[in-house]
């Protein structure tokens, strides 16, 4: 493991999408955010190094959307 | 039944200086009569530098307060005399148990690793600690040592000059003053000498209260350390079951912010509370109950001039890891060596400074882990506490999770590295014995290794040759010769060699390491010598 992959990396994106809605379905959103919580700390174990980790949280970030009517 | 902290153990006393003219003048004044003042003043008097302790009060603390006293203070109070008492009395303890809501979520197991004389922790009431810390001061005084602990003496004025310090005493028959070389202030968070001063002491406020109760039952619960956040007896906050020798059980409840503490503390509202968590059949008898809040910060230099702070008078941080009182004591254990060496004319000044820079990033540590651990028992935001929550559930059916559990990383002594005091270090020997690190203990013979280092300067060899005796500017180095025959369990080769077939290690009177090399070179470690004690660097002689 050495760096972030921040090109096109998932195995047939549409079914993972959808798997993502699915785990989601029908939760109210304090179990719906917890649940990205949990989604959030398993993933990060499986990529383990910190160096990435770091970088996917600045990846993370610098998408965020300014537009003040969203915030 | 009369407690021993309801007991005057050195009860207020005229002092000859009370009738002197003018004030007089002692080598060190240490101001406040808690763990670190008493073990300060007792590492000095065992140095034969004469001590005089001032502390308003003429008891140990009231309550139990600190309980938790970790490896390396244990292995402190050895070499100050004292610490044997500690572990008799003290309850040892290796399990640790986390539970989450009505749930256990996991437990723990600290497993000492094997080879160390101490354990990595023992439970004891911070008044049995300064208990025996008096005994050990009078035992000192019995044998003639310069110590003189003077109760019912509050100082109430600091005249802090370039060569020493003016103090004001109020006691029962009115003030007097004296003067010290050098002040030790160990007078706590609240320091008042601080205050007098006009220091800082600045940092994070952590917006919470803790009812802390001290309960005495026959209890079925295991000498484990248990932990629950969100219990149901406490929903939404969190809550710590320890215990303590003598039956006694120590009890944190988180209880917020918006609380009126006077009404808290009584016991019609804490016996039910209590009854919540222990079950309504309990039967039990409050010894001591008590709020806290806390604050994590330091002052921004713990050394000003001829005024030296430590323990919580210095760096203060929230109680979970148990980095108070075990902090502390590694501060005067930094301290009094270079103090002596300093007042004796073989150091210069400045290698007090390294006692600021050592200790200050010591306390940076304990601050960082102890925030860390507040923030993870205590979320600040929506988002901490689902992040919390999800580690929580997560850690309940997976191993992966469980080290992020933080319910207070307990108190390690601090490596000092980039220490100006730290020479060189050797690749390929093991990390955890590098410069600046602490000694590690080792099954040495019949004996420990820590019982054979400390107090001096030693060369300590293993499987390598060296001089007995070697004297550094006025500075002795005394050869400690071991080999790696000393101990079959293999533990001191781990420990100290790691690849290498021989050491050579430079160990300072705080037993940590100074330097360290595979064979002996008299001109390199002339050098290192004067390095660890703050020498000029003109001093250092080259090689011939």
């Amino acid at each position: 493991m050495s760096e972030l992959t921040l090109k096109a990396n998932i195995d047939r994106p549409d079914d993972f999408y959808a798997d993502l809605l699915a785990a989601h379905e029908g939760l109210p959103k304090a179990q719906s955010d917890a649940l990205n919580a949990r989604l959030i700390l398993v993933l990060a174990n499986q990529v383990g190094d910190r160096e990435v980790l770091k970088d996917a949280l600045a990846a993370a970030k610098q998408a965020m959307h300014r537009d003040p009517a969203r915030s | 039944m009369t407690k021993i902290f309801e007991t005057p153990l050195y009860p207020y006393e005229r002092s000859a200086d009370q009738d002197a003219a003018e004030p007089v003048r002692h080598p060190v004044v240490v101001i406040g009569a808690g763990p670190i003042g008493l073990a300060a003043a007792i590492d000095l008097a065992r140095h034969d530098v004469p001590v005089v302790i001032l502390d308003e009060n003429d008891k140990v603390s009231w309550g139990s307060r600190a309980i938790c006293f970790a490896k390396r203070p244990l292995e402190i109070l050895d070499r100050l005399g004292c610490g044997q008492e500690m572990v008799d009395k003290g309850v040892q303890w290796n399990l640790g148990k986390v539970f989450f809501g009505d749930r256990k979520v996991y437990d723990f197991n600290l497993l000492p690793e094997e080879g160390h004389h101490r354990p990595a922790f023992i439970n004891l009431q911070q008044y049995y600690f300064e208990e025996y810390l008096v005994n050990r001061a009078r035992a000192l005084e019995a044998e003639g040592k310069p110590i003189d602990l003077r109760g019912g003496s509050k100082v109430t004025a600091v005249e802090a000059k370039d060569d020493g310090v003016l103090l004001t005493v109020e006691t029962p028959d009115g003030p007097y003053r004296i003067a010290a070389d050098w002040v030790i202030a160990c007078d706590g968070a609240g320091s008042p000498v601080r205050s007098m001063m006009g220091l800082d002491f600045v940092g994070r406020v952590f917006e919470d209260n803790f009812l802390i109760a001290d309960v005495v039952m026959e209890a079925g619960f295991p000498t484990e350390r248990w932990f629950w956040f969100d219990p149901p007896f406490n929903k939404g906050q969190s809550a710590l079951l320890h215990k303590q020798p003598d039956n006694v059980w120590r009890i944190d409840l988180q209880l917020g912010w918006d609380i009126d503490k006077e009404k808290e503390k009584k016991p019609e509202n804490v016996i039910p509370r209590l009854k919540a968590m222990l079950g309504e059949d309990a039967k039990f008898e409050l010894e001591w109950v008590s709020i806290y809040t806390f604050q994590c910060r330091r002052m921004e230099k713990f050394r000003h001039g001829r005024v030296i702070f430590a323990g919580d008078a210095a760096h203060q941080v929230s109680p979970f890891g148990a980095r108070g009182a075990n902090s502390g004591l590694q501060d005067t254990d930094n301290l009094i060596w270079k103090l002596k060496l300093v007042m004796e004319g073989k150091a210069p000044e400045t290698l007090l400074d390294s006692y600021d820079a050592e200790r200050v990033h010591a306390a940076d540590e304990n601050i960082l882990n102890s925030s860390r651990s507040t923030d993870f028992i205590t979320p600040k935001s929506d988002q901490s506490r689902i992040f919390r929550d999800a580690v929580l559930d997560l850690a309940e059916h997976f191993e992966f999770a469980r080290p992020i559990v933080n319910s207070g990383r307990l108190s390690v002594p601090a490596t000092y590295d980039g220490s100006p005091l730290n020479g060189p270090d050797v690749a390929g020997m093991p990390d955890r014995t590098r410069p600046g690190a602490p000694a590690v203990d080792a099954p040495i013979g019949n004996g420990w290794l820590l019982s054979r280092l400390g107090d001096r300067f030693q060369l300590m060899t293993i499987d390598a040759d060296a001089p007995d005796r070697i004297d550094v500017e006025g500075i002795e180095v005394e050869r400690l010769e071991l080999s790696t025959n000393d101990d079959p369990s293999g533990a001191l080769a781990e420990r100290y060699l790691g690849d290498a077939q021989a050491g050579i290690y430079l160990m300072r009177p705080d037993q940590h390491v100074a330097a360290r090399w595979t064979k002996f070179n008299e001109a390199e470690l002339r050098s290192a010598v004067n390095t660890a004690t703050g020498a000029l660097s003109n001093r250092v002689e080259t090689p011939d």
